[in-house]
């Protein structure tokens, strides 16, 4: 007698748990297009549990290991210095293995910070919204909008002549340029496009004046600041802006933009705004999208371990020296990696035990490592026999 | 200016605090005690948004790539 579609989910119901979500809703597809009797049904739960627990790591298994060489292979492939990113020219990303070298080594800030801004459905369909939102990213310094500089060594003033297009294309007046130069404490006077600076000092040396016309240059306008430079981009029907420098935090709470899609590719940015899960994500989809822009496949599990053992902690560390290295219980293991004099001198100066669980540590005495098969041990039961 | 939701964010797995009693089923199935559990800061913007204290265990539901979602587990650490 055939099953009813309830009982059948019924019955993989009580599988979750025991087997990952896409298997069961892969099966309950399959399942549900045939008809089954209670004992088949049974059946090919049974097998389906069978294979894929022979699937499953064994205990005993050096993951780390394998997720490393799946990892160090492929990126010997990879050409060493890429620098143009996948669909947009006009930006330089870091790629390649200067990149994951960046992801795993958890630096501070990346070469080449850059972020994706995605926009909610009324901005990303409309060019002119997605064109103010740019504008309100984008930092503008007085650099961008003076044309020339002039000096006047007789009058000792220095004339700043502002291009009107640009002005006008940022959105700028001249009042604002005005107000921002008050901050450069000299005295201000401006007619339609021209700005003269007049240096309080007496008679100022050409040193002075020139310092003075520079300074000039860098005043913050507006913008976010940390984003030199803006590229918009229509990807299907929506406009995506990609930036030059990032500031996640300032950028979310831009009316427009998608909170729940933008991202940055600094690790450590995403972190301090997301969270330590986030983070954890952005290490995998980062390291994943690397290779895959070089041609290279890698399982995601041995990504996903990576990442995992990079954020056990609840911060970013580093894999190498500085981070997990350092942590490792083992005093051989940390001596037999980098810096091997410090860590024997300092173990010894606080008496460390060694443990000999590891496996670098065992290879150096000499002992089985404790892997595979080596893992188990004889015990006996001392009352079991009586 | 409102303050953003990170929770929303597509890279941010739902995070539930576990109660005392949940807590010990968990550590009790897994065999470990809790210091043995992965850790997260009490300062990470998820926890803030939890207001939970140190010590709690915080149940996370990943999306995973390959098995469709995954439950793990970190407890709460002072920095």
């Amino acid at each position: 007698m055939a099953l009813t579609k309830e009982s059948i989910k019924k019955t993989l119901e009580t599988l979750k748990g025991d087997i990952p979500d896409v298997i069961i809703s892969d099966l309950e597809k399959e399942l549900l297009n045939i008809k089954v009797s209670k004992k088949e049904l049974d059946k090919i739960i049974d097998e389906i549990k069978r294979r894929y627990e022979y699937c499953i790591v064994e205990p005993g298994e050096a993951v780390g290991v394998v997720a490393a060489q799946s990892m160090g292979e492929p990126s010997t492939q990879m050409t060493m210095r890429t620098f143009h990113y996948a669909g947009v020219a006009e930006l330089n990303v870091t790629l390649g293995l200067p990149r994951i070298i960046e992801i795993v080594d958890a630096r501070k800030i990346p070469s080449t910070p850059t972020m994706t801004i995605y926009l909610v459905e009324e901005y990303a369909k409309d060019r002119e919204k997605a064109k103010e939102v740019a504008k309100i990213i984008e930092t503008v310094t007085t650099g961008d909008v003076i044309k020339k500089t002039e000096i006047d060594r007789i009058e000792s003033k220095i004339t700043l002549i502002l291009d009107k297009d640009e002005m006008s294309r940022r959105g700028i007046t001249t009042e604002r340029v005005v107000e921002k130069l008050g901050s450069l404490k000299v005295e201000i006077t401006w007619d339609e496009d021209r700005v003269h600076l007049n240096p309080k000092t007496e008679a100022p040396s050409l040193k002075e004046m020139r310092r003075l016309s520079n300074k000039a240059k860098e005043i913050y306008l507006r913008g976010i600041k940390g984003v030199k430079r803006v590229v918009m981009r229509k990807e299907g029907d929506e406009y995506i802006i990609y930036t030059e420098g990032s500031s996640l935090k300032d950028v979310l709470k831009i009316p427009g933009v998608d909170i729940t899609k933008t991202k940055t590719n600094d690790i450590l940015e995403i972190e301090k705004v997301l969270g330590i899960e986030a983070a954890r994500n952005a290490i995998i989809n980062e390291t994943l999208d690397t290779l895959d822009e070089q041609g290279l496949r890698v399982d995601v599990r041995h990504l996903m371990l990576i990442a995992d053992m990079m954020t056990v902690d609840g911060t970013v560390k580093a894999i190498g020296r500085h981070g997990v290295s350092r942590e490792k219980a083992s005093v051989l293991a940390r001596a037999a990696f980098e810096i091997t004099v410090d860590h024997l001198l300092k173990a010894g100066l606080k008496g460390e035990i060694e443990e000999l669980s590891g496996i670098v540590e065992n290879v150096i005495v000499g002992r089985p490592v404790r892997l595979g098969t080596g893992m188990v041990d004889i015990t006996m039961k001392r009352n079991g026999y009586k | 200016m409102a303050r953003i939701d990170i929770t929303k964010h597509e890279l941010v797995p739902k995070h539930e605090v576990l109660s005392e009693e949940e807590a010990n089923k968990i550590l009790e199935k897994l065999n470990i005690t809790k210091g043995q559990l992965p850790k997260i800061l009490i300062t990470d913007p998820v926890v803030k948004k939890l207001k939970t204290d140190v010590g709690a265990v915080i149940k996370i539901s990943r999306t995973s790539r390959t098995a469709g979602t995954s439950t793990f587990y970190r407890v709460v650490v002072a920095e």
